[in-house]
């Protein structure tokens, strides 16, 4: 029952009307940033950062997050109207949301893409609330050892489940530890890896590698596919938005597993990518419609997008009650944390509980408001998307260089950002996922000072790791999840030798 | 855009690849450099600085030895990783951007951005001057309206906005 009053608190302190403004100023904001191409959820956040230093925590977290709600909306409208998704998490709601659009479908497949993605995140939310205390109560208990292994879990989850090849997932998560431990060694006060320029003392900022690998690595994509917006009219009137409704309930199974799927992936850092295509893909075998997936049918545009808004909102639980945050963008949103002197994990339940309730309770509200901005105001950013990309992209750039000097107020990060926009380019092109890089370049200190605190406690002894019930279990789950992807193959081979 | 240079030639995807991977090697050698430099023995206080940062090096060495290996198969995917054509596009953003963002800290954000912009949408986009030069004076003022006044972050500044006294 605490909960709930606490959640009621949330709500009071969410209702102030500076909160409100401030989240309806970050949904619209985050609609724009998931629209346009080159800014994406972690690196409009990353660049928007600055901006809260002034506001009250809570304040500032509303405002962020509210841009991340913003951002899994706005990437359905381009997916559906011009094929083009706004966020990789939107890939899976062209397949059948393009050619909704393109029979004239197109008020249908975005009512049905927002509500989606309005309900998954609702699942999610009250996930959150319910679940999220719990988890927190539970690590406040953890020593050293078992943050390692928490941390280890959410690495190799990243390796086992990600769709890209294992040992780039490895070698990118790698080069993220690496770039986070030069600098200043913050148990010894010893300098490494600084190789005697001045520039590395501070080592390498995450919010600076975001806004480059995401950003302009981005934009250069963009610029080699040469890319020309063309794409139809939307309109969605009510009548549109109320036969639509009244046809979802029938997809209530498909919701109701994507949500699952969604949260899953969500909470270990899989993400929105990964869930919104899982999700698709069992849709697609499960439904009695299947065959039709890929041709413009309603429940392909509900699977993914109430897949990646669940997973997208869910990344946000370990964030906040184990300080682990389940995607890039939530990784930054623990960067904001740290700048506005809060430290992330299960402490937060305890010490800042009008922070943790009112973003709680603003999950809530900035999603219903999301859902009535962006239902109300297709017409409108649709035509945004037919600013043509030689205007658009340079003034993205230049928001990203603003975003990059703002960060620690220093010249030499805007040059850091183009060199990190050239790596994420070619990583992109390459092959190599960049969300472990960012992820890893996060939390590389904290792991690396849960990983040594460990070691001293045990006099350097690895058994520490495997010393109790709890911390096993966590490193096996990690083992277990650093080889899935072995282990279904076996478990494929082994079913497909006759009996 | 530009189509006319649209050949379908450029660099092979599997020589980019193995370049990537040879980087990822050498950074990983250099990771591991710096470590043992910094100690990666077991000191009064504990694992010395380097004592971490070693095995991570150690796993880039490897992962990218891996990756290498993968390239160089003779079942790589093969193909191209992207015609001439789109990387001079690639290129005709990343130069000026670079120049861009060493220009920020001499001429300050403001005339750097405007002279970007008008150059991206003039060169690249083809507009006339009156559009180019409301973007390109516009976006900067209301950068500098949204900054310094109402969220009062401070961004770098020139000569010129020292002389307008700014």
């Amino acid at each position: 029952m605490e909960e709930f009053t606490n959640l009621f608190h949330g709500f009071a302190v969410t209702l102030q009307p500076f909160n409100i403004m401030v989240m309806v100023i970050g949904i619209v904001l985050g609609i724009l940033i998931g629209v346009l191409p080159g800014l994406g959820g972690a690196n409009g956040v990353a660049i928007l950062l600055p901006l809260t230093f002034s506001m009250s925590p809570t304040s500032a977290i509303i405002m962020l997050t509210c841009i991340y709600w913003g951002a899994l909306f706005g990437g359905a409208i381009t997916s559906i109207l011009f094929n083009i998704p706004g966020e990789p998490w939107s890939v899976a709601t062209t397949f059948d949301g393009h050619p909704m659009a393109q029979q004239g479908k197109a008020g249908e497949a975005l009512t049905a893409a927002f509500t989606s993605s309005f309900i998954g995140a609702l699942f999610a939310v009250i996930m959150i609330t319910l679940v999220a205390p719990l988890v927190a109560s539970f690590a406040l208990r953890f020593g050293p050892a078992e943050k390692f292994a928490v941390y280890f879990l959410a690495f190799c989850s990243f390796v086992g489940l990600s769709k890209e090849p294992p040992f780039k997932t490895i070698a990118s998560m790698m080069i993220g530890f690496a770039l986070a431990a030069v600098g200043l060694d913050a148990i010894t006060g010893q300098l490494r890896l600084t190789f005697g320029f001045t520039e590395l003392l501070n080592g390498f900022d995450f919010l600076i590698a975001v806004i480059g690998l995401f950003g302009i690595g981005e934009i250069l994509l963009t610029m080699e596919e040469g890319l020309n917006f063309r794409g139809g009219k939307a309109k969605i009137d009510l009548k549109v938005v109320l036969r639509t409704w009244m046809s979802l309930p029938r997809y209530w199974m498909t919701s109701l597993r994507s949500c699952i799927i969604g949260c899953w992936m969500g909470i270990t850092p899989a993400g929105a990518t990964p869930a919104s295509f899982m999700s698709y893909g069992i849709a697609k075998r499960v439904s009695k419609n299947g065959r039709n997936f890929g041709k413009g049918e309603i429940e392909g545009v509900v699977a993914p997008e109430t897949a990646a808004h669940a997973a997208g909102t869910a990344a946000l639980l370990p964030m906040l009650s184990l300080g682990v945050p389940g995607s890039p963008t939530a990784a930054v949103l623990l960067g904001g944390l740290l700048i506005w002197g809060l430290q992330p994990g299960p402490m937060l339940f305890v010490e800042q509980k009008e922070f943790v309730w009112g973003l709680i309770a603003s999950m809530y509200l900035g999603n219903l408001v999301g859902l009535i901005i962006v239902l109300t105001c297709v017409p409108v950013l649709a035509a945004i998307l037919r600013i043509p990309f030689s205007i658009i992209a340079p003034i993205i750039l230049v928001l990203c260089a603003i975003g990059a000097y703002t960060v620690n107020n220093n010249v030499f990060d805007v040059i850091m950002m183009m060199v990190f926009g050239v790596l994420g380019y070619v990583m992109k092109k390459c092959n190599y996922p960049l969300a472990p890089l960012v992820l890893a370049l996060v939390l590389g200190k904290m792991a690396e000072e849960s990983f040594r605190q460990s070691l001293l406690s045990s006099q350097g002894n690895l058994g520490v790791f495997f010393s109790n019930g709890l911390v096993s279990s966590i490193m096996v789950l990690g083992l277990i999840a650093l080889f899935w992807s072995v282990i279904q193959e076996g478990y494929t081979r082994l079913r497909a030798r006759p009996a | 855009m530009n189509t006319q240079e649209s050949s379908n030639s450029g660099p092979s995807h599997k020589v980019v690849e193995i370049g990537v991977a040879l980087a990822v090697v050498v950074f990983g050698l250099i990771v591991l450099l710096g470590s043992i430099s910094a100690g990666i023995g077991w000191g009064s206080e504990g694992p010395r600085a380097g004592f971490f940062p070693f095995y991570i090096g150690l796993s880039i060495v490897i992962s990218g030895a891996v990756n290498l290996w993968n390239a160089m198969r003779p079942d790589a995917p093969g193909g191209i990783f992207a015609e001439w054509g789109q990387l001079r596009q690639v290129l005709l953003v990343v130069i000026p951007a670079t120049i861009y963002a060493v220009a920020v800290g001499y001429i300050g954000i403001y005339v750097s951005s405007a002279i970007f912009i008008a150059w991206f949408m003039r060169w690249l986009g083809k507009y006339g001057w009156p559009t180019v030069a409301s973007v390109a004076i516009g976006m900067p003022l209301i950068v500098y309206f949204v900054f310094e006044k109402w969220f009062l972050v401070a961004l770098p500044k020139g000569p010129i906005e020292q002389w307008l006294n700014l």
